[in-house]
């Protein structure tokens, strides 16, 4: 019988269309939403250097993200993260960096993200959690909720030539 | 045999040129790649990539009224892609400082020494009294940047540095 989570877990890639779509939020906590999340997170490592993955990357349409950054050295971060129906409550700062996207092969580009959010999401029982991030693993988990609602790094790219100069902190 | 070729322009900035020129290629059954297009004190620059199997004398020849009526210089030459190479920058320099001659040479042939491959630079004068010079380059280089840094500084003094890595975040 065809589910929800039925997929090939394979990435799907721009253009097709089917990136473009907002997802629905999860409703049921079972043992469907374990597997698949499961499944999921087995994607993100496998992709090259891949440190987050949203659900409607594989095609399932349910606002599942994955953001794990531990990998990276010298970085503050949360372990890694199942954020099931994440909203980012509050935002701070503002600063550029460089994102590529597995389902945008072989282009990166500049993005301006908040540099400091909190946000609150529910784990696979279901339970609240609540984040505070920073940095690198803010960018990634804004880049992964932004696919949640059917946009992509693309639809946010700042020019390569239009600079900010990132100011000095002077005591 | 190897299709790509690419047009280098150069002429007075004026309106339709981008248009004019890639109509023109477009007709002549060409497909373009990546471009650079920049406007350098009043001229317009492009480097513009395409593939076609049209001989470059025939692409000159199909050019020809466009080029004349708005004035451009221009050259096509053969070149060699490969369209798997996407090298992707991990260290970003911005130098910035009163202008004087050799700001350039000076921090290219420090980054040369630590074999610091640039993929991007631009550069602008800016000011009217005194003339500042702004210059962003970005490639890779496996020296820290604290290392490039202070190779830097070992060959130009009164110019202000800022060496950062550029960590792409893949999601």
């Amino acid at each position: 019988m065809a589910t929800e989570y039925d997929t090939d877990f394979k990435i799907i890639t721009y253009p097709d269309p089917r990136l473009k779509q907002v997802s629905e939020p999860v409703t049921v906590f079972d043992e469907q939403l374990k597997n698949f999340v499961e499944r999921l997170e087995q994607v993100m490592r496998a992709g090259p250097g891949g440190v987050g993955i949203a659900a409607p990357q594989v095609g399932v349409f349910k606002r599942i993200a994955i953001v794990d950054v531990s990998g990276k050295p010298k970085l503050k971060h949360n372990g890694c993260m199942i954020l099931i129906n994440p909203e980012i409550q509050t935002w701070e700062g503002m600063k550029k960096g460089r994102e590529g996207c597995m389902s945008v092969p072989d282009y990166t580009g500049n993005v301006i993200r908040a540099q400091k959010i909190t946000l609150e999401a529910t784990n696979i029982y279901g339970e609240k959690q609540q984040y505070q991030c920073v940095d690198y693993e803010a960018r990634a988990v804004q880049h992964e909720l932004d696919h949640l609602d059917g946009l992509l790094f693309l639809d946010r790219l700042v020019s390569r030539r239009t600079d900010l100069f990132q100011r000095k902190v002077y005591q | 045999m190897n299709q790509w070729k690419l047009l280098t322009l150069v002429g007075r900035d004026q309106t339709g040129i981008v248009a004019r020129i890639t109509r023109a290629l477009y007709q002549c059954g060409a497909t373009l790649g990546k471009a650079s297009m920049m406007r350098l004190g009043g001229n317009f620059t492009m480097m513009l990539m395409l593939q076609t199997p049209t001989s470059i004398d025939s692409l000159c020849e199909q050019l020809k009224p466009v080029v004349e009526t708005l004035k451009l210089n221009y050259h096509f030459q053969e070149i060699e892609v490969d369209t798997a190479d996407h090298p992707v920058p991990d260290i970003r320099v911005s130098v910035y400082g009163a202008d004087k001659p050799g700001i350039v040479a000076d921090v290219t042939s420090a980054l040369l020494e630590l074999e610091f491959n640039i993929l991007d630079l631009e550069s602008d004068v800016a000011g009217s009294d005194e003339q500042i010079y702004i210059m962003h380059i970005e490639g890779t280089c496996s020296h820290l940047p604290e290392e490039i840094e202070q190779a830097i500084r070992k060959q130009t003094e009164s110019v202000d540095i800022e060496v950062s890595a550029i960590d792409t975040m893949i999601g």
